[in-house]
């Protein structure tokens, strides 16, 4: 009598892990279609074209101009300044925690940067508004310090602790013999690491720095607070900006529910969930290169 | 074995017992709590009225917060608050939703308030007509000489679209209340999160100009004087000034209820426009609608 409840039992198991581990595909179906459906009602009044490139982005005017190009333009100029600080910077520690670091300064190095990723982003960014803001102002002889370049600074740091510690995986992944290989060859220990760990590690390097990229340009609450959100397309890094994430969260809670205010909100978050998106995919496709590598040596 | 596949069984029904249920976790409106939520402006006055009403009244729990007079009215009209805080009036299109969602926004006007113009103290200027303002607002205006001040490129700081103090200062000063104008705000203005990340950047920043409750105004900022033309007097935000309406920029604040109010919201209402509900008014810098 035992046999059937026991196999009732690993049924109801096996679905219920099997339900859990559906439930995240599906929350990302569900949560696309409805962005899908809010945000698509909204070119039955103005043309992609007209949303895309429009130049002017004032939803509140009557009749109310809903072009994102200085959006993008925003998104885009603060995430690229902050891949250029934080990439460097961020294999470079992968690197040194990896590769010549001593086991004591590697975990001390280590957990100090898992923690930079615990600061909430609203501490980064008043921080970044109290202290950098006066800063890149005064260094520069701006007029105002709330630019695109104190949130790519702001946000390189957010960026950092992922792409240190999956480069620092990718980076502990290549195999021993690899280095050993290389220093019976003759090779010095900085030529092995730039010709052959590096090398080998590239893929998933490239992941940690898309993964990184993936979490700057979601990232909200402390660029709204460092960028100054002027909806102007940059000619500088030095002027201010107001990034995607930023106009949705700012917005939101004046839109009426239905209205094409909201409709353009949804709509630019379909165009941040695609951009991630894309993001995540070309990250995903290093990562399993990079796994395929590894299986076959 | 059994007893522990039991325990698995059991597991199982109560994960997807919570799972059906966690659907139906709608707010129970009724009970002892007001929930008040809207203008960042208000939310201070919200709470020095709902921490005096409930000292007086133990048995009500009142819960204010902010968000933007926009956040307010589409909790009220998604049946989420009892009393939104709104420091502008509410639009055609937000009646018209309220209407097809069966709610019947009512509007009391439950004090006035003084929207000072704001600059570094360090900053010569210290007074501006409406037109200067307009100007400088818009863009027009781009540097502080314009206005006899220093050889200075004027930053522009606004609050977000969602709040009721940006769409008040384009209608009155930009758009000089009328409807149709087509002024906006220059597209180099910085719009700012909060009124305090404002008051931030002005003591920081010699050459900003800002705007916001005068209850907002420290010895860090300069309030400039402010006249409707060049012929009239200029006249600085207080009290007296916005109350004799001689201040040219200066709102109503509202409180809107779904019906009028009943019960426990029209006992609070009432206290809020009661001599006590006044003098918090003016206690916290806004002006009282009566004394």
């Amino acid at each position: 009598m035992k046999y059937p409840i026991r196999k009732i039992k690993e049924y109801i198991i096996e679905k219920i892990i099997l339900l859990s581990a559906m439930t995240s595909i599906v929350i990302v179906l569900l949560i696309f279609i409805f962005l899908l459906k809010e945000g698509l009602s909204l070119f039955g009044s103005i043309s992609l074209k007209d949303f895309l490139l429009g130049r002017n982005w004032y939803p509140i005017s009557n009749p109310p101009q809903y072009g994102i190009l200085p959006l993008i333009m925003g998104s885009i100029l603060v995430t690229l300044g902050a891949a250029v600080i934080s990439i460097p910077i961020g294999i470079g520690s992968a690197l040194y925690i990896a590769e010549i670091a001593p086991r004591k300064t590697r975990e001390i190095l280590k957990t100090g940067i898992e923690l930079l990723a615990a600061i909430p982003s609203v501490v980064i960014g008043f921080i970044g508004m109290i202290t950098l803001n006066p800063l890149i102002k005064n260094l520069f002889n701006l007029s105002t310090g709330l630019t695109a370049l104190s949130g790519s600074i702001t946000l390189a740091f957010m960026a950092m602790p992922t792409i240190v510690s999956i480069a620092e995986d990718a980076i502990t992944a290549v195999p021993r013999q690899y280095r050993e290989a290389a220093i019976a060859m003759g090779a010095t220990r900085w030529q092995t690491t730039r010709r052959i760990v590096a090398h080998a590690a590239r893929p998933g390097m490239i992941a940690a720095l898309m993964l990184g990229i993936g979490r700057v340009i979601g990232e909200t609450m402390a660029v709204m607070m460092v960028t100054g959100n002027a909806a102007i397309i940059p000619h500088s890094i030095l002027q201010p900006v107001r990034t995607l994430t930023a106009t949705i969260a700012a917005e939101m809670g004046e839109t009426v529910q239905g209205g094409s205010h909201y409709a353009a909100l949804f709509a630019i978050g379909i165009v941040l969930f695609i951009i991630t998106f894309l993001i995540n995919g070309v990250a995903d496709i290093y990562l399993h290169r990079n796994q395929k590598r590894g299986t076959k040596k | 074995m059994n007893i522990k596949g039991k325990i698995y069984l059991f597991t199982a029904v109560i994960l997807t017992g919570l799972l059906l249920l966690s659907g139906c976790g709608r707010r129970n409106s009724h009970g002892n709590s007001i929930q008040i939520k809207g203008s960042d402006t208000m939310v201070n006055l919200g709470q020095a009225w709902a921490e005096l009403f409930m000292k007086m009244n133990p048995s009500v729990s009142i819960a204010v917060t902010g968000g933007g007079s926009g956040t307010g009215i589409t909790s009220l009209i998604n049946n989420t608050c009892d009393i939104a805080e709104v420091s502008r009036e509410m639009k055609g299109e937000e009646i018209q939703m309220a209407k097809s969602k069966k709610i019947d926004p009512v509007e009391i006007k439950v004090a006035l308030d003084g929207l000072a113009v704001v600059v570094n103290p360090a900053n010569p200027i210290s007074q501006l007509t409406m037109q200067q303002l307009g100007d400088i607002f818009s863009g027009k205006i781009k540097n502080w000489k314009e206005v006899g001040g220093t050889d200075e490129k004027i930053v522009i700081l606004s609050r977000e679209v969602n709040s009721g103090t940006h769409v008040y200062f384009k209608e009155h000063v930009l758009r000089k209340g009328n409807s149709k104008g087509t002024e906006e705000f220059a597209p180099e203005a910085l719009l700012m999160p909060s009124s305090q990340a404002i008051a931030d950047e002005i003591k920081q920043n010699t050459s900003a100009i800002g705007y916001y409750g005068m209850g907002y105004v420290s010895k860090n900022e300069k309030a400039l004087k402010i006249a409707i033309d060049s012929n009239s007097p200029f006249w600085l935000p207080t009290m007296e000034n916005v109350m004799n309406n001689s201040y040219p920029i200066s709102r109503p604040l509202y409180m809107y209820s779904n019906g009028t109010p009943k019960e426990m919201v029209k006992q609070f209402i009432d206290f809020v426009l009661s001599t006590e509900g006044q003098e918090i008014v003016k206690k916290l810098d806004f002006v009282p609608i009566k004394l």
